[in-house]
């Protein structure tokens, strides 16, 4: 079918909407790009991380002595080369994080809580130098029982990761600590009336398994620390202001001691939000005062990065018999890693959000267990939830005998509706993706043997937030656009037609560029789909400041008042009637801009509300090979409402991917754990995700229903699509072999006991 | 009077019970202040972690926002989104 775009506002662009060429490709394509791992100094030592062999141990001693002793090793670093941080949650204007987990994520002090948890760095003159001095740092451990699922670790009887952690939320205040961090909840209305009222009530219990991001670039740091104190870090992350910030803390430095420097990202989704080595590679080069370099090998980053949350969700869900849904509960227990901070909570507020429930409860379990500290992952917490939802709907569905999108249309959320969470939603587009995916061909296509179509939807927030931009011409008319935000999604591209729009003139001779934390004003990082909406904001704010600026340069070239010149197509145009001026084109002002008053261009810094709330509704065709238990896919569409598409192709790209990390999710992806607590297939042959030829290609229909809290009514479109597939895949299955899967992956050996165990 | 709407956990702690509160403020940061004399709980409790959704419009970092006569106002937990949540302006 192909990628299809609905229009359902008539605002007349001429770049926005557009397919230019991406500013980035070339080098990309071309292997010119240069990503963490490829920057190189003039002195350079190479650094490597000393990981613990255990799931759960004490550290009685760390000597180092052996590997400080080998020749060409210039620097060994512990948890006592950094400050030990206060456990608190920073308040005010610092952000809601405590900075204390983070560091002991970084390099463990008292315990190391996961197998692959940092103990120690060193630093040497190459990198086998550094492997055997990696090997001669002496560790005494004591092990300790430890525990990997997250009921597991709910047991009273569990071993304890942290003495200091009591549960928070609950009352009255535990006595005994545990691994269970938090309780957080949302209520609305009254569920027992609500449950009461139904005429049909599903309720069923649902797993998924912790997934990795699987980014293709490894983590990669290289620092150098100045005699001055101050420190530059060359890096790929989600947010080189984020680095900053975080080093500073872990590192006991000023903001203004250290200096990052973006380098191009190979993929993040959340994953690359938090620092692991940059802290590490900064106290190696203050330490031997040589610039060092830490590169995570693909092990590394499967054993010592976050993964998001494996999950145990139940739901159940009360209906009239018309379909009309009058209750929802909800009880999510989320594994967050090795220290507190899953996204249970955001899943709690996403479950239920598509829909127009009058009673509905959620419960969420933050909990801890010996796995790497989770981290983001596109919408955290939501697509678990929605897996619960989105297949109770589908089970309701088949009771109640409807079509399953009817049965969504008929209690979808709309402009009015009250969330879960608190708050009324504004102008939405999620009823749009029904209709749009009930009318695709693809809904009513015809199913042979052993196959099944399941259908979907998820919702996420979208987000705003700090975010910087400035606009430069240059003297030959051409336009440099400067953010403070690593291109993941093709955000270079939008950025640069943004400006186009505003400025009238070709997208071609604008120039997109990410600067580094000395260049740009602070933004906050890349992610929460936020860039296109709120840099994007900033992007047109500065364009129309310099916009201001030619109008007033025409207007002081012609002798007229500024608010006698328009700006059009990228000219100036005098309005004054009885002067007759031939317009004049920005090429010309920027020309001529040393004579009117010195170089044109606008800076611009917001802290961006209006965040349009994104939905996504995705339908997915499966066969099931009844001899081996495999599931291929063979068709899904994924719809959503993106507000405005600036760039269709790269938010096609959002959808594609999106859908294709879900469809994994679904049916491959999980950490398998040997009885000590070690991850057994920490490579990509092991850890299977989707690759091409597993997949058929993914159709999208971009639903257009402009955000009104942005000029251009962008919305953000980056974790929407990850929602809906695990439900989507699930209920396809379900549907293809006669039995509700509840559990995920649904890989062929699971399958296959599910369809011998039926005496299929 | 704007309103503002607690959740049944945040209002048992520190309202005592109470889910819906009537509140005479310009913006947000005389609410605050206004919330504060009556329930001090309450303002220590939403200091940190959480954004606040006036009239549907959800505000990570709150200070200046105006509230209107019939405002309705929630607080709710940080989205942060694939991102760590953060309330910071550089």
């Amino acid at each position: 079918m192909g990628n299809e775009k609905l229009h359902l506002d008539t605002h007349q662009f001429k770049v926005v909407g557009t397919r230019p060429v991406r500013p980035d490709g070339v080098d990309k394509v071309t292997g010119r790009a240069a990503f963490g791992a490829d920057f190189t100094l003039p002195g350079m030592l190479c650094g490597q991380v000393v990981r613990s062999p255990h799931a759960h141990a004490r550290i009685r001693g760390i000597d180092t002595s052996a590997a400080l002793a080998l020749p060409g090793v210039r620097a060994v670093v512990t948890a006592a080369d950094l400050p030990d941080l206060p456990s608190e949650v920073s308040t005010g204007g610092e952000s809601p994080i405590n900075f204390r987990y983070v560091s002991l994520n970084v390099i463990a002090r008292d315990k190391v809580l996961y197998e692959g948890h940092a103990v120690a760095a060193v630093a040497a003159t190459s990198p086998a130098i550094a492997a055997a001095a990696a090997a001669l740092v002496e560790v005494d451990y004591e092990v300790l029982p430890h525990v990997i699922d997250v009921l597991d670790a709910m047991r009273e009887d569990a071993p304890v990761l942290h003495e200091d952690l009591y549960t928070s939320g609950v009352e009255p205040k535990p006595a005994q600590a545990s691994n269970v961090a938090a309780r957080t909840g949302f209520t609305l209305g009254d569920t027992a009336q609500g449950f009461a009222e139904a005429d049909i009530v599903v309720e069923r219990e649902y797993s998924t398994a912790a997934v990795h991001q699987g980014y293709i670039e490894p983590h990669a740091a290289v620092a150098s620390y100045a005699a001055d104190g101050m420190a530059t870090i060359w890096c790929s992350s989600q947010g080189q202001f984020m680095v900053r910030e975080f080093c500073a803390k872990l590192l006991g430095m000023d903001v203004g001691n250290i200096r990052v420097i973006p380098a191009e990202i190979g993929g993040g989704f959340g994953g690359k939000t938090t620092v692991y080595l940059e802290p590490l590679a900064v106290a190696l080069a203050r330490k031997s005062g040589r610039p060092v370099k830490l590169v995570m090998t693909r092990g590394e980053v499967f054993r010592a990065t976050g993964p998001t949350s494996g999950s145990h969700v139940r739901v159940k869900i009360g209906a009239k018999k018309d379909g009309t849904l009058v209750a929802g509960e909800m009880v999510l227990k989320y594994q967050a890693g090795a220290f507190p901070g899953s996204p249970a909570t955001l899943g709690g507020m996403t479950g239920f959000a598509p829909y127009d429930i009058p009673h509905a409860t959620a419960e969420c379990w933050d909990v801890v267990s010996n796995r790497p500290k989770c981290a983001a992952y596109r919408a955290p917490g939501a697509p678990m939830a929605a897996f619960g939802v989105e297949s109770a709907l589908d089970e309701l569905a088949q009771l109640l005998g409807m079509d399953p999108i009817e049965l969504r249309l008929k209690n979808a959320a709309k402009e009015g509706t009250r969330t879960l969470y608190g708050p009324k939603f504004l102008r939405i587009g999620y009823a749009e993706t029904l209709a749009a995916a009930h009318a695709h061909p693809h809904w009513s296509a015809p199913l042979g043997p052993n196959q099944g179509r399941g259908v979907a939807s998820g919702f996420w927030f979208n987000i705003g937030g700090p975010s910087s931009a400035a606009v430069h011409v240059n003297e030959d008319g051409t336009v440099e656009v400067v953010t403070g935000n690593p291109d993941i999604g093709g955000s270079r591209a939008s950025m640069a037609m943004m400006a186009a729009e505003v400025l009238g003139i070709e997208v071609g001779k604008v120039r997109p560029m990410i600067g580094d934390t000395g260049q740009i004003a602070y933004s906050f990082l890349t992610g929460g789909s936020r860039v296109t909406f709120a840099t994007g904001k900033a992007v047109i704010e500065a364009s129309e400041a310099v916009v201001a600026q030619l109008r007033a340069r025409a207007a002081k070239l012609w002798k007229v008042e500024a608010g006698e010149v328009e700006w059009r197509d990228g000219h100036a145009h005098c309005t004054k009637t009885d002067e007759a001026r031939e317009p004049l084109s920005l090429r010309q002002i920027a020309h001529s801009a040393g004579k009117t008053g010195g170089p044109i261009s606008g800076a611009v810094s917001i802290n961006a509300a209006g965040a349009g709330p994104g939905f996504g509704t995705h339908l997915c065709d499966v066969e099931v090979d009844p001899e081996t238990g495999h599931v291929t896919v063979l068709r899904y569409t994924a719809i959503q409402d993106v507000g405005r598409a600036i760039h269709p192709a790269y938010v096609e790209g959002q959808l594609q991917g999106g859908a294709a990390q879900g469809i994994g999710w679904a049916l491959n992806e999980e950490y398998v754990y040997d009885a000590q607590g070690r991850l057994q297939n920490a490579g990509f042959l092991d850890y299977r995700m989707p690759v091409c030829s597993d997949l058929p290609m993914i159709d999208t229909v971009l639903v257009e229903v402009p955000n009104p809290g942005h000029p251009f009514g962008v919305r953000g479109v980056g974790e929407v699509p990850i929602v809906p597939p695990l439900a989507a895949v699930a209920n396809a299955v379900s549907r293809a072999v006669g039995l509700r899967q509840t559990q995920l992956p649904i890989s062929p050996p699971r399958l296959l006991a599910q369809l011998d165990s039926k005496g299929r | 009077m704007a309103t503002v709407v607690l959740q049944g956990d945040l209002a048992r702690r520190c309202t005592g019970g109470l889910t819906e509160l009537e509140v005479d403020a310009a913006d947000y940061r005389e609410l605050m202040s206004r919330l504060g004399e009556r329930y001090p709980a309450l303002v220590e409790a939403v200091r940190t972690h959480t954004a606040v959704a006036i009239d549907g419009e959800i505000f990570q970092d709150p200070l200046l926002e105006p509230i209107g006569p019939h405002s309705e106002v929630h607080f709710m937990p940080l989205i942060g989104g694939g991102a760590p949540p953060v309330r910071r302006l550089g």
